[in-house]
């Protein structure tokens, strides 16, 4: 392959603490190098990017674009497609769909957006088929995806007899057996009680049947998790998601983990970096800003960021994505059904709810986030708020949860917001007055540096799930995924909200593995993406001990044991990722 | 005073979609201009001229301009769709969606029109001088609000889910509906002189319907709420005697939907 370089851009990096200067990007073999011999450079392909802005290829560490919830919202929203189309061009998949795109659609918006890596946020065992089915087919981007475990059968089960181990077992198993790469909890406990229309509402309530109550769950699965040494910490969801006053049980929930020390156990060759780029936190907070509301009800609804941000501040075992609200139409989808069927008491509106078996549930609903609504206006604020109140931004990542706060192509419109006070003073008029009387945004001057949108939307994103040892920036031997923005940091205008919006939404380029893939938001190239997951081991004799119970418990589901397992051959260039010691006897079963 | 008059060429195989056929598009054109216009048919974009013998006479702007076509036009859809202003008048019968989105101006059909006419329409008037097919000033499938505003008008019958999902305007169908006319309404009303068939208003949350003619099988969440001579809905008179329901308490535990039928 031949090789690139960037030529003269601004360069922000911030995991080899490079922030603006003008500097050299050289690609060969789709990796960074440090130089590239005479005859090579003259072969190489020249972006000229004097004037402009480059930073590592975008990183989303939290976005719903693959399996079943997924596809559940673009069959009921056929409202969402009609008017959102993208038409067919010799290299490019025709597409439709605004909140829940198309396969083809997701892929082509996200790297003409400047992102070359995106992880699938919630992947029940039992779709993790349909889940790679989708990945495959989304074209571009590399891809992978976090299993949901908090209200699993066995994993109650294990938890509850205290037997860590097992439960570690379990997960390893499972995490080969269906090719993910981290765990995902979603509403610990209280999902299982679903099943029979209840919730749990705090974190020492046991629930039905398995008698397990929130805290235990989360203990067990963040231990679970540095016992395995996986790549990325627990990803929380926390409890009581979308109630009123449920900043409280979120700052509980960090509090669980406290004191737990981060190992990455992962074999990977580590790109260059100055600063470490292994992750520093145990839990990974999902979508803070629908787990940080104050208030009591609906009636004195109001940020409860304040609180949440106050112990962020002082942690630091915590990362957070804010989950933002930016407005306008969203298909709430999530693993928590009874989150799902709260909005549809609220709402009225059309939804669906699954069962999944002994695995989980998973809900989906349509939404509009209305300025003139007081409850959309401040978890806008909230969203803002989580990112601007947070000192050290190595803590926070920048999301919308999508399509659950808004939509990945509003990104430019949040990064906008977070880089202007103008910007959000101006949204905020044409807002209910609650986004500014019921949140501190308002009184809040701090303004983003592009440095500091780099950690939120690479950088950290990438140290986060533990991908950095390859993605999230330019050291040597990263992959050679950049993204050139036409903007010169020398003459930033952040007074000038709308050009700052359009430069983040259309980049110059977006180059994938020293390939340029989009050039100003059309595509160009359609290179197929990697899928990354994790292969992690433990002992072999707990392994057969554990799937002992896993048979026994077979009888259950309605497949058969030998039908559950996901083949590699679902995955388009698989990157399994040795976790542990492989233990040989376990490779050939 | 515009007027374009479009012959139709022949009969059409494949369904055009002219979304591009708006007086507001295509007023202060040439002639050679409006032959160019680009309309689908099926994975193509082609001339309007292929499918259409294209005439203008004099010059206007959109409010002055009337897209006149002369024939039955059965397989073109999307005519007027989204127009703000102008005029179209259909010499015969059209494809499905006409109207559908338009803001404003008005479109008469002489004859017959396909499903979906004036699909979330906005405002402006919509004449259909024959009978209409299903979804008239509907949502869209899977959307929950139908037209706004503007005013419908059905000389003939119309199938079913007429108005579904209305929020605002006018709906009047001269003949008789069939399934579910009025669902999911929350505003406007809707005013069908002949019969209906079942599911009047289920699922309406706000809005009047009244049903002149006779309602085969009623809705079952609707609740008798007196009785009314010559009452007048909204600006509009009904003549007789109606009984008054409210509804649909299937769906809502306090709707403000009311749908008049006429006393027997």
């Amino acid at each position: 392959m031949a090789a690139t370089i960037i030529k003269n851009g601004y360069v922000f990096d911030p995991l080899n603490e490079i922030n603006g200067e003008i500097k050299d990007i050289f690609i060969k073999d789709g990796k960074v190098v440090a130089s590239l011999s005479g005859a090579e450079a003259r072969d190489a392909a020249v972006i000229d990017a004097a004037g402009k802005t480059v930073m590592p290829g975008g990183v989303d560490s939290h976005s719903h674009v693959a399996g079943a919830k997924v596809n559940a919202g673009r069959l009921m929203r056929p409202e969402d497609h009609y008017k959102s189309v993208r038409q067919k061009t010799d290299i490019t998949h025709s597409g439709s769909g605004y909140t829940v795109p198309s396969v083809y659609k997701q892929g082509y918006d996200y790297a003409a957006m400047g992102y070359t890596t995106v992880f699938e946020a919630a992947m029940p065992p039992l779709e993790a088929r349909h889940t790679h089915e989708e990945m495959r087919s989304t074209p571009i981007l590399d891809m992978g995806a976090y299993m949901v475990f908090g209200n699993n059968w066995f994993i109650m089960r294990y938890l509850k007899d205290g037997d860590v181990e097992k439960a570690a077992a379990y997960v390893a198993w499972m995490m080969r057996t269906h090719k993910a790469y981290g765990i995902k909890c979603v509403n610990p406990a209280g999902v299982e009680n679903w099943g029979w229309a209840k919730n749990v509402h705090s974190l020492d309530e046991p629930n039905i049947h398995f008698e397990i109550s929130p805290r235990e769950v989360i203990r067990g699965l963040a231990e679970v998790n540095e016992l395995l040494g996986l790549p990325m910490s627990l990803h929380l969801h926390t409890n009581n998601l979308g109630h009123p006053g449920n900043w409280e049980i979120t700052r509980e929930s960090l509090q669980i983990i406290s004191g737990m020390d981060p190992k990455n156990k992962t074999e990977v060759e580590w790109a260059e970096t100055k600063e470490n780029a292994r992750r520093k936190q145990c839990v990974y907070l999902a979508h803070a800003q629908f787990s940080s509301f104050g208030g009591t009800s609906w009636r004195d609804f109001g940020s409860g960021v304040k609180g949440l941000v106050d112990y962020v501040n002082g942690a630091d075992h915590v990362v957070i994505d804010n989950g933002a609200v930016p407005f306008g139409p969203a298909t709430a989808m999530t693993g928590d059904g009874p989150a799902i069927h709260d909005l549809y008491m609220l709402s009225g509106q059309k939804w669906s709810n699954c069962d999944v078996e002994l695995e989980c549930g998973s809900g989906v609903i349509p939404l509009v986030y209305m300025k003139s609504s007081p409850i959309s206006a401040v978890q806008w604020a909230m969203g803002l708020e989580l990112l601007l109140l947070v000192k050290d931004p190595w803590k926070t990542i920048m999301t919308t949860d999508h399509p659950n706060g808004g939509v990945f192509t509003q990104y430019p419109q949040v990064i906008t917001w977070l880089m202007s006070k103008k910007a959000r003073d101006d949204t905020a008029k044409e807002c209910h007055k609650w986004a500014y009387d019921r949140s501190s945004l308002g009184g809040v001057d701090r303004e983003l540096s592009l440095y500091e949108i780099a950690i939120l939307t690479r950088a950290n994103s990438a140290r986060t799930i533990g991908m950095a040892y390859r993605k999230g920036h330019l050291g040597v031997g990263a992959d050679g995924d950049v993204t050139v923005y036409d903007l010169d940091p020398t003459r930033l205008n952040v007074n000038d909200p709308a050009t700052l919006m359009q430069k983040f939404a259309r980049p110059d380029f977006t180059v994938k593995d020293g390939q340029i893939v989009a050039r100003q938001g059309q595509i160009v190239a359609t290179p197929v993406g990697r899928r990354y997951y994790c292969r992690p081991y433990l002992d072999e004799a707990l392994e057969k001990e554990m799937l002992v119970d896993v048979k026994n418990w077979f009888k259950y589901y309605t497949l058969g044991f030998s039908n559950y397992p996901v083949p590699e051959k679902y995955l388009t260039n698989p990157v399994p990722i040795q976790v542990n010691k492989p233990l040989e006897a376990v490779v050939r079963r | 005073m515009a007027e374009i008059v479009l012959l139709p060429k022949g009969e059409i195989g494949i369904t055009v979609e002219a979304e591009a056929i708006r007086p507001d598009l295509m007023a202060g054109k040439s002639k050679a201009e409006i032959e160019g216009v680009l309309v689908w048919q099926g994975p193509s974009a082609l001339p309007l001229k292929d499918f259409f013998d294209v005439d203008v006479r004099g010059a206007g702007s959109a409010e002055e301009t009337t897209i006149v076509i002369e024939g039955d036009v059965p397989r073109v859809k999307h005519i007027g769709q989204g127009m703000k202003a102008g005029r179209i008048d259909i010499r015969g019968s059209a494809g499905m969606h006409v109207g559908a989105e338009m803001a404003g101006g008005s479109i008469i059909v002489e004859k017959d029109a396909g499903s979906w006419a004036g699909m979330e329409m906005k405002g402006g008037l919509l004449q259909i001088k024959g009978n209409a097919g299903d979804h008239v000033g509907s949502a869209y499938r899977g959307s929950w609000r139908g037209m706004t505003g503007g005013q419908i008008q059905v000389d003939g019958s119309a199938r079913s889910q007429v108005g579904g999902g209305l929020v605002g305007g006018l709906i009047v169908v001269s003949g008789n509906v069939e399934n579910f006319c009025g669902v999911r309404q929350s505003g406007g009303l809707i005013v069908v002189k002949g019969n209906a068939v079942r599911g009047v208003g289920a699922e309406m949350g706000g809005g009047n319907i009244a049903v002149l003619g006779r309602i085969r099988q009623f809705a079952p969440g609707f609740v008798e709420a007196g009785r009314e001579e010559n009452p007048k809905v909204g600006e509009f008179p009904l003549e007789g005697r109606f009984v008054k329901y409210s509804g649909d308490y299937a769906i809502s535990k306090n709707p403000k939907g009311l749908l008049y039928a006429r006393e027997v």
